[in-house]
């Protein structure tokens, strides 16, 4: 069966208002020695034991590009790998 | 009598001010749309209301843009006929690709719920032909998820053809940071496809259409595409 972890991250320049707030909290807990934070989003996939590589990573690709990332401001990536 | 359909996705919740304004304003008929209808009537205007649509889950607006209504008002736009986004309306436009551009968490990451005055960028189209070019108009904004982006050549294009419809400005109509409620670029409040039939707006011209609720400025965009009144 194989499954996929994906990341969705924003472009460099879209603002990031989860990260400005987080970096927020950070300097109020003193943790200067972070420089900076970017966030995003991680998704878990599987697929049905039938579905071959192939048609896996073509689908994958489509429910990235249309639905689970905004290719105006961000950008994703991903991992496919076979499991048990 | 002109017919307007008023497009429902669960947690749209400014459907019924729209379907008001055109029933009981300007006493044209209007209709709900369901989200799950996959045939609807023949409109002569479609309007995706404001609200939070399937919660604003994964961004505003990206689940509401695969209901399956939404392949009719593809096919209604690609007629040429006027199709209005509002609010989170404007997202599902942008997220839909039926307008250029992305809408993203507004600067201050405040939410946003103020009168704001609005600048008649364009009055030659078929939503603002009631305004004077240069108009300054009121109306409410209630928004996180409205600061409007474009990469430099999208903007240039909307430029270009005119597409910029309303700018966020100051009372006097200027239009600059100050007067910019969410960081959107170039003040951008309402843009408009290169067909000119669709139009999206973060402000709520459907919550001022009439002097009670403190401003009546919104109806032209109304009165513009339906006539009446």
């Amino acid at each position: 069966m194989w499954s996929a972890k994906i990341i969705v991250e924003y472009k460099e320049g879209i603002l990031d208002p989860e990260a400005k707030a987080i970096k927020s909290a950070f300097n109020t807990m003193g943790h200067d020695e972070i420089k900076d934070i970017t966030t995003g989003r991680f998704f878990h996939l599987e697929f049905k034991n039938e579905i071959g590589k192939e048609e896996a990573e073509t689908k994958l690709k489509e429910v990235c590009e249309k639905l689970l990332s905004n290719p105006v401001i961000e950008n994703y990536k991903y991992e496919l790998e076979e499991v048990a | 009598m002109k017919k307007v359909g008023v497009v429902v996705f669960p947690g749209s919740n400014c459907d019924y001010d729209v379907y008001h304004v055109v029933k009981k304003v300007l006493n044209l008929n209007a209709e709900y749309i369901w989200h799950k209808d996959t045939s609807i009537r023949d409109y002569d205007a479609i309007v995706l209301p404001g609200g939070f649509s399937y919660g604003d889950n994964l961004r505003a607006g990206a689940i509401a843009r695969f209901s399956p209504v939404m392949q009719e008002v593809v096919k209604h736009a690609e007629a040429g006929k006027p199709l209005i986004g509002i609010c989170n309306g404007f997202q599902v436009l942008v997220e839909a690709g039926l307008l250029p551009g992305a809408l993203i968490t507004n600067t201050d990451l405040k939410f946003h719920c103020d009168d704001v005055y609005l600048k008649v960028a364009n009055n030659d189209t078929i939503f603002t032909k009631d305004y004077n070019e240069g108009q300054v108009i009121k109306m409410p904004i209630a928004h996180y998820t409205g600061n409007y982006f474009a990469t430099e050549n999208v903007f240039k294009e909307l430029q270009d053809n005119d597409s910029v419809v309303f700018q966020y400005c100051d009372v006097d109509g200027n239009v600059n940071n100050k007067a910019n409620p969410n960081g959107s670029v170039y003040n951008i409040a309402g843009i408009m496809n290169k067909g000119k039939n669709v139009l999206g707006m973060m402000p709520h011209p459907e919550r001022a259409c009439e002097p009670l609720l403190g401003s009546d400025e919104g109806l032209g965009v109304f009165t513009s595409i339906l006539g009446g009144k």
